[in-house]
Order: C-alpha cells, then structure tokens, then sequence
C-alpha cells in the first residue's frame, strides 16, 4: 500500500512537470514566436535593445537570448518558485492576481458541485424507490432535458429575467463594492447574491445527470442480496434506505464528484464571462484577448495543478471510503 | 455491460444456422447478416420512444443543413430584412432578424453542416482513440499499458476548456473537422481509463483464452471477441462526446476564440449579447434562437444516447428474437451509465 501512495504521489510530480513543460512549449509555439510583437512594439517606442531584452526576459522568465534549454531551465525554476512572472496588462506578478481571482472561481465551482450532487442524490435515491411511478418519469424526463441544456445558455437565460427583466439579482461582480468592511454580514450577503445566478445555471444543468446516475445505482444495489436479507432482518426502513442502499449507490459517484470540480474549474471561463465574475476563468480570457501571454500561461498552469490535485485525492481517499477496494491498482479512481 | 447469462438462450438457438453456414448462399447470409444487426437492432430502437423522437430530431437538423447545403435558404447578410422583425412577426423571416438586418433562420441555417461535421468529426476522434487506446492499454497489459496509461494521465490532468482556448489562438482552426477535433483533442482520455478497466475483466473471460490457445492474431481477437462487448458503452460515449463539442464549440464561438468566417450559433448567440439582447426587450429573440438550436441539436443526442442503450441491453434483444417472454418485464428497466 505505501509502495502504492509513493508512486500516485511520484506521478502527480510526473504530471505537473509535464504540464510546465507544455506551457513553456506553447509559450513558443503560440502566433508570432515568444514576444515578437511586444518586442517590435518596444523598439517602437524608442528603446534600447538591450533594455527590451531585459524586460522581455522580466516578463516571462525567459531570456529570448540564450539557447533552449537555459530558457527551459529559467522557466523551469522560475516557475517552481511561485514566480510565474509579470502580466503584462497589470504590470503585477500573475501569481498575485491569480490568488486575488481563485478564491471566487473556487467559491462558485465548490458550492454548485456540492448543490448539484446533494439535489441529484436526493432525486435518484426517490425515483429509484419509486420505480416506475410518475413522480419518477416526470423526473427522468426533465433530467434528460436538463441535460441538454449547455449552462451558459442557462446561465443568459437566467442573466435575462432574474436580473435585467425583474432586477432581483445583480448581474455582474462578486460584491457591492461600496460595502468596506469584508467582515459584516451586509457583505456575506453581497457576495451570496452576487454568486446566486452563476452558482444556479452551474447547479441545474447538472443535477439530472446525477440524478439519473444514482437512479441507477440504487436500482441495481436494491437488487442485491443483502438488501434482502436485511429486510428479512425486520431492519426499519430508514436504516436500509441510508445505511445500505444509499452508500452503496453513492460511492461510484464519489471519483465523478472531484473529477468533475476539476472539470469545471475549466468551464468557468464561459460562465464568469457571462456573468462578468472576476475569477481565474475571466482572468484567462482577458489574458487571451490581450496577448498577455504570461499571464496565459500563468493561470493555465495554476487551473491544471488544481485539477492535477483533485484527481489525486480522489485517488487516494476513494481506498479509504470503499473498503472493497483495497488492493494496488484497483484503487485507482478513473 | 458484457453479454451475460440472458442472452445465452438466443445464441444457443441460433447455433444451428451458423454452424450450417457453408450451406447457406451468399443471399441468405446477407439477409442474415441484416436481420441480425440492422433488422433486430432497428426494430428495438424504433420501439423505444427516446430513440424515435431523437432520430426524428436528428433528422431535422441534417434536412436543414440539406437546405443550407442545396442553398435553399437565402444566405444572411445584412440589410436583406427590416431590422429587429420578432419571431413568427413576418413569414418570410420566421426566426425574426438581427439589428441589422440579417435574417436570423438563414444565419442559423447555414450553420448548420458545419456543426454537424464538428460533431461528427469530435466524436469520431474522441471514441476512435480511446477505443484504440483502450482496448491495446488493456489487452497487451505490461510495458504498452503504462506508456499508454501515462499518456493519457497525462491528457486528463489537462482542463479541457484553457487547453482548447489556447490551441485555438495558437493554431486558429478554420476547418470544421479540424475544430472538431481540437474541441475534443483530451476528451478521450477519460473514455480510454474505463474502456482499459473493462477489457482487462473481458480479457479473462474464457471465449478469449479460447481465441488466445488457437492462435488468433492480437488484432483479431481485439475486433472480433473484444470490440464487440465494448460497443454498447462505446456509442453511448460516442452521444456524450458529441453532446460535448456541440457545448464546447458553441461556447467558444460565444467567447470569441475561435475563428469564423461565416457566424456559427455561437457567434450569432454573442453578437446579440454584446449588441444587448439582454437588456432590449425587442432583441431577445435574437439571442434565443440560436440557443434553441444548440438545446435541440444536444437534446437529439442525449435521447439517442438514452435509447441506443437499450438496443445494446441484451435482456431487451433476448425478447425480440421470442424466446424469453418471461424477461420481459425485468427487461424494462436502462442502466444510465457513462454520464457525467
């Protein structure tokens, strides 16, 4: 087992250095070369080439210079340092706007998640136990409806009537910025009103698929054999549907639940757009749009080493959550 | 799902016609081979609801890339239409017109074959490589299994989205296929974890040690033996890839990076957005159209997916080839595996 936990852990190192190494690639690979434009763009504006070298090497950790691999190696340990270096359009370090914009993508990732699995547990868990009812047609088929539905059409829709038609939520920011003092409850309120629509559109669209998923799994486990004996047991009811059924059908659904946070992390970049939220998704984008490439690539990695994270502790916790699976590979998530 | 116990009766009755194979024309063994995989299957798609009103909708979005196609419609540009008409407000421009004249049917339209080819072409790739990867990870096992393992570790640690976005400025694809491609370019790492997790446990059922001991070649056993008992999770994967680039691709035209010459549903959908559909009452279904679109092009899938799982479910074949009346109510029940 320990061998086991040492190699999983030897790969998410594997994993995050290959990751660094595909950005610095697409650093250069990406239109123009490294920096040929802002470089044209500096000389243009009069200054010394060696001043711009300078700053281009500020800017990425790069010295546009020195052959591959010292570049590599700079990039490289720069970046093992925290320093992922300087936005351009900022002129700040990309790890401090990074940390200033994580905590909201984080907030709206983690809270829809926790939603969504919660609500599709519930509605599975009954639609299973009323097979066939219809409570659980009505059900299915508005989960498979949901599912058609991408969340950032969920997201205008919503955007449409509860903020610009009926003015019940705010459409854009993660706070009323006239409110100072972050620690009142005026400003808790802020921000869960201000995080209601995006965490919604990404909470909805979700929960028919769980719903369906652990619709399945309890059918198959109310099936099973030692549901029957221990209702020959004269088990309550209660004890039954939380202790035997429910666990058994939840745990597939647990790997699905951190990967799907990493997932989504992703998928942010579309819904903060919509909904104007500055966190890690919107920063990218910007970053996109502006050609600010380290600050590209400095949010990229971060959002992979999250994902990287996740998958890892699913990893490594599933073993311990379902005691069936205990052996060497076997408890791998995926 | 591997085939089990219930549908050993149909094949233990059918053992007679193969085994008189030899005897048999080259007609009967065609109509065979059509009563077996399209005849049967068809007629239990056809009969599930899902399936029906999925083919039925999948079916009007292929007529109208037809039309778009055939050039039936008129192509959009501006000016051609009074501005800012509302739906179903003239019959000429059934889907209203933008604030600028343009025709909102006729840029939906002509859309339309692109997207499809994108759909096509993402789930073709992302199925196709995990079925290869997959299935050689998990047959050959050892030195083969953990390159490709890693490799595909490799591609699931990536967030799909930033990853896409930043190829996309890099290589600015243009050509459907191409976008189709690169939409779904780490998608099918996911999909290559669980196919490898279910050869290894059809690996040791005991046909393939038999294929194994007579000598058949790697590549035959994985078509023949293998493949086969992978295909019902593998096309409904192939619906959930699919459903996936008609998302993903549309939400990229609706963030702007991905390039365009003709507007696609999603740069229609963000044209409307920064033009303030949101705000301007008149404008709303400006946005909205082209959000139906994507809805029903992804609900088609999703219904397809949902009844093409029952054309794969044994228990539910059994029946149609009268033998067992008796699974037939047992057999009702879809597994609704493989969605996320």
């Amino acid at each position: 087992m320990v061998n086991y936990y040492v190699r999983r852990t030897a790969r998410v190192f594997v994993t995050i250095f290959a990751v660094m190494s595909l950005t610095f690639g697409l650093i250069r690979l990406l239109p123009g070369g490294p920096f040929t434009q802002l470089r044209v763009q500096l000389l243009r504006q009069g200054l010394p080439p060696e001043e711009v070298n300078k700053q281009i090497a500020n800017l990425q950790n790069v010295q546009p210079d020195a052959p591959l691999w010292v570049q590599y190696f700079d990039y490289m340990s720069a970046a093992l340092q925290l320093d992922l270096g300087q936005s351009i359009h900022y002129s700040r370090p990309v790890v401090d706007i990074v940390a200033r914009a994580a905590p909201w993508t984080i907030f709206i990732v983690v809270v829809s998640t926790v939603l969504m699995f919660a609500g599709g547990i519930v509605l599975g868990a009954i639609q299973a136990y009323w097979e066939g009812s219809r409570f659980d047609t009505a059900v299915s088929s508005v989960s498979i409806a949901g599912m058609s539905i991408p969340f950032y059409v969920l997201a205008i829709l919503l955007l449409l009537f509860f903020s610009y038609r009926w003015s019940l939520f705010p459409p854009s920011g993660t706070a009323d910025p006239s409110i100072e003092n972050q620690w009142s409850l005026e400003y808790v309120i802020s921000v869960i009103r201000h995080g209601a629509l995006p965490i919604l559109s990404y909470t909805i669209v979700g929960v028919g698929a769980q719903a369906l998923a652990m619709r399945g799994n309890s059918i198959q486990v109310l099936g099973e054999d030692f549901v029957e004996v221990a209702r020959l047991r004269g088990l309550s009811d209660g004890r039954i549907a939380t202790r035997y059924v429910a666990r058994n059908a939840i745990l597939p659904m647990y790997t699905g639940f951190l990967l799907l946070l990493g997932f989504r992390l992703g998928g942010t970049i579309i819904l903060e757009q919509i909904f104007n939220y500055p966190g890690l998704g919107l920063e990218l984008l910007n970053a996109v749009n502006r050609n600010d490439y380290p600050m590209m690539m400095g949010t990229f990695l971060v959002i992979t080493v999250a994902l990287v994270v996740g998958v890892y502790i699913a990893d490594l916790t599933y073993g311990k959550i379902d005691p069936r699976i205990s052996k060497g590979d076997s408890s791998e998530a995926y | 799902m591997k085939h089990t116990e219930s549908d050993a009766p149909a094949e233990g009755l059918d053992w007679q016609s193969e085994s008189s194979g030899a005897n048999m024309t080259r007609g009967d063994r065609l109509r065979e081979f059509y009563e077996r995989s399209i005849y049967e299957p068809g007629v239990v798609a056809w009969s599930d609801m899902r399936t029906r009103l999925g083919l039925l909708l999948l079916g009007v979005y292929v007529a109208v890339a037809l039309v778009a196609v055939l050039g039936l419609w008129r192509a959009p540009s501006s000016s051609q239409a009074p501005r800012l008409l509302g739906m179903f407000e003239n019959w000429a421009y059934p889907l209203g017109t933008t604030n600028s004249g343009v025709d909102l049917a006729a840029s939906i339209i002509h859309a339309t074959p692109d997207v499809l080819l994108m759909v096509l072409a993402g789930g073709v790739w992302a199925t196709g490589v995990a079925v290869i990867v997959g299935t050689l990870a998990g047959y050959k096992g050892g030195t083969v299994d953990t390159v490709l393992m890693s490799i595909s570790d490799f591609f699931m640690a990536i967030p799909g989205l930033p990853l896409v976005i930043i190829l996309a400025i890099t290589f600015s694809p243009e050509n459907p296929i191409f976008v189709g491609v690169i939409l779904t370019i780490n998608y099918w790492a996911g999909l290559g974890r669980s196919l490898r997790s279910q050869v290894l446990t059809i690996r040791e059922d005991s046909y393939v040690e038999a294929s194994r001991t007579m000598g058949t070649s790697t590549v035959r056993i994985l078509w023949k033996d293998v493949i086969p008992n992978l295909m019902p999770y593998v096309t409904v994967n192939f619906v959930f890839a699919a459903r996936y680039t008609i998302f993903a691709s549309v939400g990229l035209f609706f963030l702007g990076v991905l390039p365009y010459s003709d507007p696609t549903w999603g740069v229609t959908m963000s044209r409307a957005y920064e033009n303030g559909a949101l705000f301007v009452p008149a404008a709303a279904h400006w946005i909205i159209a082209p959000m139906i679109a994507v809805v029903g092009l992804s609900l088609s899938m999703i219904l397809l997916g949902q009844g093409l799982d029952r054309v794969f479910n044994p228990r539910v074949r059994t029946r149609l080839a009268g033998e067992s009346e008796s699974t037939a109510e047992e057999g009702e029940e879809t597994t609704s595996k493989g969605m996320v």
